[in-house]
């Protein structure tokens, strides 16, 4: 009797000291997040204020870019978020099968988004568009700033979503070891946010960029 | 077994049903929607207004119910606040500058 209420007793502290950790590596992931926040700011700010000054070469250059691919890259990251937030609501349920299912496909909807953002890419390049290209220093001040800015921050998106890729594919070897339980999620919980982050600044790139006309 | 599952504390998100992620992503993919719509639409200098103010609301959407926000303790609030409270300055203290100089 005593021998089992100190096994029980152990086990609500175990697990009242997994908590704390956990509570503890998501604080500390969310700090991350903003640095992360950070860096992107800085080139926000960079296109505000280049938007303020040359607007009108800002909304020709607006034009060049493809809205159709933004768009269905948008709704591809808007589909990857849901995916990773079931496949964290399935392992806290225990499903781990369900998980799995769902955090592989997460990773490959980051894929498709980084085969759309080659085709897109190699179409601009093959017309030209790209920095410091001979077609572009012929043209305005503003419109070689509008694309100089639309590679750099697609660009480090981009780094972001294969750096994502990278952390949630090794996750899902953690969760076929079981290193990632329903007790324990908190790895696949602060991965789960990165891959939100990514997403969020996608969503702000995305009419920024495509949608200006 | 069963019971130790039991006395195990909840993370903040488990509750969240399935369904309301659904919903969530739903609402996202109209709202994308909306936005490529208005862009289409002639009315000025709004456009960048109406597209950031839609932007704002996917993220709040993605922050409150997909990175579980809305279900956390307060300390994760009131960290966002106060990230969000500085990039507000950053962002009021720049367009100051910019707009003074043009």
């Amino acid at each position: 009797m005593s021998q089992l209420q100190e096994a029980h007793g152990q086990v609500i502290t175990s697990a009242e000291h997994l908590h704390r950790d956990a509570k503890g590596a998501k604080i500390g992931m969310w700090l991350f997040l903003f640095t992360e926040l950070l860096l992107f700011t800085g080139m926000f700010l960079l296109y505000a204020a280049y938007r303020y000054i040359y607007s009108a070469e800002f909304h020709r250059a607006g034009l060049e870019t493809n809205t159709l691919i933004g768009a269905f890259n948008t709704i591809i990251l808007l589909t990857s978020s849901l995916t990773v937030a079931i496949s964290i609501a399935a392992i806290e349920r225990g499903e781990k099968r369900l998980s799995i299912a769902f955090l592989v496909t997460t990773v490959l909807l980051g894929f498709l988004f980084l085969v759309n953002k080659y085709f897109e890419w190699s179409s601009e390049i093959s017309r030209g568009i790209y920095p410091a290209s001979p077609k572009l220093m012929e043209q305005s001040n503003g419109e070689n700033l509008f694309f100089g800015l639309y590679y750099a921050m697609t660009g480090l998106h981009g780094l972001h979503v294969v750096a994502g890729i990278i952390v949630l594919s090794s996750l899902v070897v953690l969760l076929v070891r079981n290193r990632i339980t329903q007790s324990d999620p908190v790895k696949l919980e602060n991965a789960g946010l990165y891959w939100h982050l990514v997403d969020i600044i996608w969503i702000f790139l995305f009419p920024l960029f495509y949608l200006i006309k | 077994m069963r019971r130790a599952m039991q006395t195990t504390p909840k993370s903040a998100g488990s509750s969240v049903r399935y369904g309301t992620y659904i919903l969530v992503w739903l609402a996202l993919i109209a709202l994308t929607s909306l936005t490529v719509g208005v862009a289409g639409m002639n009315i000025g200098a709004l456009t960048v207004v109406v597209a950031l103010l839609i932007a704002a609301i996917k993220s709040s959407l993605v922050v409150n119910i997909f990175m579980h926000i809305k279900f956390e303790d307060m300390i994760f609030k009131v960290f966002l606040g106060i990230a969000g409270l500085i990039l507000f300055i950053i962002y009021a203290l720049t367009f100051a500058d910019v707009f003074i100089r043009k």
